[in-house]
């Protein structure tokens, strides 16, 4: 099963059982960003998650970003990266920069 | 996104079919576009950028009339057809398994052909070419010939070729090749036509156990998936 199958399949499952679920999804990439445009990440209101929209360097920041997203409704637009000014916390290793969405589902 | 837009995604994505999904970054708005089967009313600029992303198989930005949207591409699993149920294949389908594949192996020989020898792979008995006729061998299929039996292989290659598949393997020695090219020339396939089929098969890495052999096949599909001629590097 590929990976997007998956990420909805978990979606879905999280939705039928009423819990609050967020989708992220890396919009565009510049450098060398470890996973490419279209990258899934699903979180759930209880910060589990499925799938990755990087090597696991800003999955922290991102679940954080969804969590609050499932809270108040509003989708949000993210951008992390070595010239971020929260590099130092949650920047790219590799040097990349990633724009991520986040979503609500419901 | 909306617990309805999710819905027809997710019957989309199990049916097998190619779909875009189209959100306004600013607004939030999203919908869903079938690149090949474009319901009517849609803005035709943007089932355009669909379909070229969905050919391109990129998921990415396109600036719209109304701002920018993101063109998120869900193709169905690219298909594998490797006709011969021979040891290499066994290694090969369960590889392109993992790889995220659909895989078929295909053999009208019974006793290669068994459940036993290609555990959780779906296998038929057909002839290759109404294998192949059956499930519509499209643009996203890969089809690898491995029987060495000119009755087995050179039906297959013949559908194969007269298909868009994007990558065609035939496993056999260069002298094996050479013979085989010359009775699809006298079938008639020009000289071009030969060209895409990839024979001997595989990457040249050395590969001599069916593990390493599958690798080395598996790799050159990638290369041909990703890398087509005169495309940009991913």
């Amino acid at each position: 099963m590929s990976d997007h199958s998956d990420v909805l399949h978990q979606v879905a499952a999280w939705s039928r059982t009423g819990v609050g679920v967020a989708l992220a999804t890396v919009v565009s990439t510049w450098g060398s960003a470890p996973r490419p445009a279209g990258s899934l990440l699903a979180v759930n209101e209880r910060g589990e998650f499925v799938g990755s929209v990087s090597g696991g360097c800003i999955e922290g920041a991102v679940v954080a970003e969804a969590v609050a997203a499932i809270a108040d409704g509003k989708h949000r637009l993210l951008e992390y990266g070595v010239t971020n000014d929260r590099a130092w916390e949650v920047g790219l290793a590799c040097g990349g920069t990633i724009q991520v969405y986040v979503e609500k589902i419901g | 996104m909306k617990p309805e837009l999710l819905s027809q995604l997710l019957a989309d994505v199990e049916q097998k079919r190619s779909v875009v999904l189209c959100t306004d970054l600013a607004s939030g708005a999203a919908r869903l576009v079938h690149p090949y089967a474009p319901e009517a009313g849609v803005d035709p600029a943007l089932v355009a950028a669909c379909r070229e992303a969905a050919d391109a198989d990129r998921s990415q930005k396109w600036d719209g009339p109304g701002g920018t949207v993101f063109l998120r591409v869900f193709h169905p699993p690219v298909r594998l057809v490797v006709v011969g149920a021979v040891h290499i294949a066994q290694s090969l389908g369960r590889m392109a398994q993992l790889a995220g594949y659909d895989v078929l192996v295909v053999d009208p020989r019974r006793a290669f052909a068994t459940e036993q020898r290609f555990l959780g792979i779906p296998l038929s008995t057909e002839w290759p070419d109404e294998a192949l006729k059956r499930i519509g061998v499209d643009r996203r299929t890969a089809v690898v010939t491995m029987t060495h039996d000119p009755k087995i292989d050179d039906p297959a290659l013949v559908a194969a070729l007269r298909s868009d598949a994007f990558y065609v393997g035939a496993l056999g020695s260069k002298k094996t090749q050479e013979a085989r090219r010359e009775r699809l020339r006298r079938q008639g396939f020009p000289e071009a036509e030969l060209a895409r089929i990839c024979g001997p098969v595989g990457l040249p890495i050395g590969a001599v156990s069916p593990g390493e052999m599958a690798i080395s096949i598996l790799s050159q599909l990638v290369e041909k998936l990703r890398k087509p001629a005169g495309s940009k590097p991913a």
